[in-house]
């Protein structure tokens, strides 16, 4: 069986194997880029959900209140389609001196009659700001429960160090509401729940 | 014996089916590109015509003929009919035509599943079409209101037609992997004997660099819309921040191809650009290795700097300083293969046939987009330039003439060979100059528009940017009208004309202008000897 034809033709056969098998291990690769990306995030500290959750978990600040410095603090909520809640903060900008102790109040409503769990995930922008952004009192720290619609005030108490890099007169707090599945069955592999609770125990 | 097997293949070949048959059922390299070549024009036309829409609302500032939710459905179908439904099957056609004849190869290697990898096409352009239709009916759903880059959390919200969508990807994906495989096949094991790799013409080896992006970045969109699917409707949190997921991981899995994909749309047009200019220029093509080398620099490194698409999405330092040297790297590869087009035409004796006119306003335009480009890969700039018009007209500067108008080049310099009738001359040159400069009209002031931070996809905009949104209006209905001279061209070509000779281009070189023009329905049955 050594004619040219039937030669090319195993040939043919055998490279057409191969790239067909670098077309399977490329679909594979791109769902081993999940966990991938979830490791190469970790180990370089790019912030994860996780991670955000602890955002504020910082003692405060007290190296005293620098009163010749202003930064612009804007307030920004999100809702998740999955949270029948109306949230939002009763103030979306304010001026703070660094090192200062502010209060600020946030609006929930729960839009359902049904009774529902959630929990605010916050993050900070720029990012760079987030070890100089302190929570002292946060509805973020715990999970929220509201009845059918029942609306509860939530307060935040924050500070942001004396310490916050020159150029960054200005930032934002960002909460997204997500809705906790705990009570229901079949909880998400994934939920979020779990992986806060570790984190806050750190 | 071989020659009798080939004989016996002939002759069953001679017998095969006319009308639709023979094309339904083709398996014969000339066909099925000839297929692909019809299927990309009249992809063209559609996705022109919803440019033609955009352009018409930008017109003037305010809200005229389309809503919001309309205006970005067209922009979402205007990028994926241009990108898959256009210019890639625009290029498989050519590849198809043209490799085995450059080769010396009978046909395709794998004859059967050039007509799979056609005929799925259609099926995925009716589900691509049906995603654009169905939200008007009722219980349709929202429209595609996310861009041709589908991110999530916006994409998991939109209706059915987000499904047809995806599944219109993962047939155009398939399409375009066995067209792939196919092309690497016959590229590395039905060349003419004497024809090692660094004989092989450009435009193969532009192919075969080509084919390898794909068959390495497409099954990767595929899995990236497929968690998608999951996302949306198996319960699954890849990128469901609610479930845990990480939406920015959507955008990595699909630049990671997104990216890679921008040079499977240039490098089969840099390969017809690396035959038209030498004809023209009577003089050979300069650095043919240095070129194989720039292209291969240019297809490993464009495969790992993906994320400078997502500048802004917040990555550490370092990872966006990587990404931003490893982009403004890729400018070396690419300037040398423009420096190499440049000493190609250097001291040659030109002339400024319809192919030669597109390809020199390529090496000009081209490296204008590219400089644009190395302004959008700088880190601080992008952050200003991100999401703006500027963006759109750096990438129609790249796109356009490197892609496009390389394939127009490439269909008028064979157009020839494959009807054996000679273009209209005059026409073609007429089509070239309203085509360039009525681009250049349409693009050039979104620069501006861009600068001054007019943001894309959004279907209003300030008064302040009104003139040259209207001036780039007009230069976009010159421009897209411009086509139908195109067709028209086209189709009196295959319908007639001065008989082409074998080789009609006098500096042309290459197996391809030995066979006769047009070419027997079999060529190279018997392998040419390359010396």
């Amino acid at each position: 069986m050594n004619d040219p034809a039937t030669e090319t033709r195993d040939k043919n056969r055998r490279t057409t194997l191969l790239l067909s098998g670098m077309v399977v291990l490329m679909f594979g690769f791109g769902f081993a880029l999940v966990p991938l990306y979830n490791l190469f995030c970790q180990v370089t500290g790019i912030q994860s959900l996780a991670q955000r959750s602890a955002i504020g978990q910082l003692a405060p600040f007290t190296d005293g209140i620098d009163e010749t410095r202003w930064v612009t603090v804007k307030f920004d909520t999100t809702v998740n389609p999955n949270l029948p809640w109306e949230f939002s903060a009763a103030t979306h900008k304010m001026r703070v001196h660094p090192g200062e102790t502010y209060k600020v109040n946030f609006f929930a409503r729960n839009r359902s009659h049904a009774t529902v769990t959630g929990q605010a995930i916050p993050s900070v922008a720029p990012w760079q700001a987030t070890p100089y952004f302190s929570k002292l009192e946060c509805f973020c720290f715990n999970k929220q429960t509201l009845t059918g619609t029942q609306q509860a005030d939530m307060p935040l108490q924050f500070m942001i160090s004396t310490d916050l890099p020159e150029e960054i007169n200005s930032l934002t707090l960002s909460y997204s509401f997500m809705r906790l599945k705990e009570t229901e069955k079949g909880v998400r592999k994934r939920d979020p729940l779990p992986r806060i609770a570790a984190t806050k125990n750190d | 014996m071989t020659t009798t097997t080939l004989t016996h293949d002939e002759a069953h070949h001679h017998e095969a089916p006319q009308g639709w048959r023979r094309w339904l059922f083709s398996t014969n390299h000339k066909d099925i590109g000839t297929l692909y070549l019809l299927f990309a024009l009249i992809m063209l036309f559609l996705g022109g015509a919803s440019a033609m829409l955009i352009r018409m609302e930008l017109f003037q500032p305010g809200i005229q003929l389309i809503d919001p939710d309309l205006y970005n459905n067209l922009v979402t179908n205007h990028a994926l009919i241009m990108i898959f439904g256009g210019v890639m099957p625009a290029a498989a056609g050519l590849a198809n035509w043209m490799i085995p004849m450059m080769i010396g190869a009978p046909d395709m290697a794998l004859p059967r599943m050039n007509n799979l990898s056609f005929w799925v096409l259609p099926a995925a352009a009716t589900m691509l079409i049906l995603s654009f239709v169905i939200p008007f009916f009722p219980g349709g759903g929202t429209q595609i209101n996310t861009g041709w880059t589908i991110y999530p959390p916006l994409s998991l919200q939109v209706g059915m037609s987000m499904d047809f969508l995806i599944f219109a990807i993962h047939l155009l994906g398939i399409s375009s992997v066995l067209a792939s495989i196919n092309i690497i096949v016959t590229l590395l094991n039905m060349r003419a004997p004497g024809m090692t790799l660094l004989k092989m013409p450009m435009f193969c080896w532009t192919w075969l660099v080509t084919a390898f992006l794909l068959i390495l970045v497409i099954p990767v969109l595929a899995g990236g819309v497929t968690m998608l699917l999951f996302d949306r409707h198996f319960g699954t949190s890849f990128f469901d921040a609610a479930g845990g997921g990480d939406p920015v991981l959507f955008q990595h899995l699909f630049w990671f191809f997104g990216h890679p994909e921008v040079y499977i749309l240039l490098l089969p047009s840099i390969g017809v650009l690396s035959h038209v200019i030498p004809t023209f220029a009577r003089k050979p093509l300069f650095g043919y290795k240095s070129m194989v080398g720039a292209m291969l620099a240019v297809a490993t490194i464009g495969m790992v700097v993906w994320a400078h698409h997502q500048y802004t999405v917040g990555m550490s330092l370092g990872a966006v300083t990587y990404f931003m040297i490893g982009t403004i790297l890729i400018s070396i590869p690419v300037g040398l293969m423009v420096f190499n087009f440049i000493a190609t035409m250097w001291r040659g004796a030109m002339t400024f046939e319809t192919p030669m006119l597109f390809a020199v306003s390529i090496v000009l335009m081209f490296t204008f987009g590219g400089l644009s480009g190395v302004m959008l890969a700088v880190v601080p700039a992008d952050m200003q330039y991100h999401d703006s018009m500027f963006v759109v007209a750096h990438f129609h500067y790249v796109l356009m003439p490197g892609a496009v108008f390389g394939l127009f080049a490439g269909v008028f310099y064979w157009l020839p060979k494959w009807t054996g009738h000679m273009y209209d001359e005059k026409l073609g040159k007429i089509f070239f100059w309203t085509n360039v400069i009525s681009f250049n009209i349409t693009f050039f002031p979104q620069h501006f528009l861009g600068l001054a931070g007019m943001p894309r996809r959004i279907v209003d905009y300030n008064v302040m940017f009104t003139e040259f949104n209207v001036i780039s209006s007009i230069g976009a209905m010159v421009f897209g009208l411009s086509h139908l001279l195109l067709l028209y061209i086209v189709i009196k070509t295959i319908r007639g004309g001065k008989k082409a000779e074998n080789r009609p281009w006098e500096g042309a070189k290459g197996l391809e202008w030995e066979l006769e023009s047009p070419p027997a329905f079999h060529t190279w049955t018997t392998a040419p000897q390359i010396k």
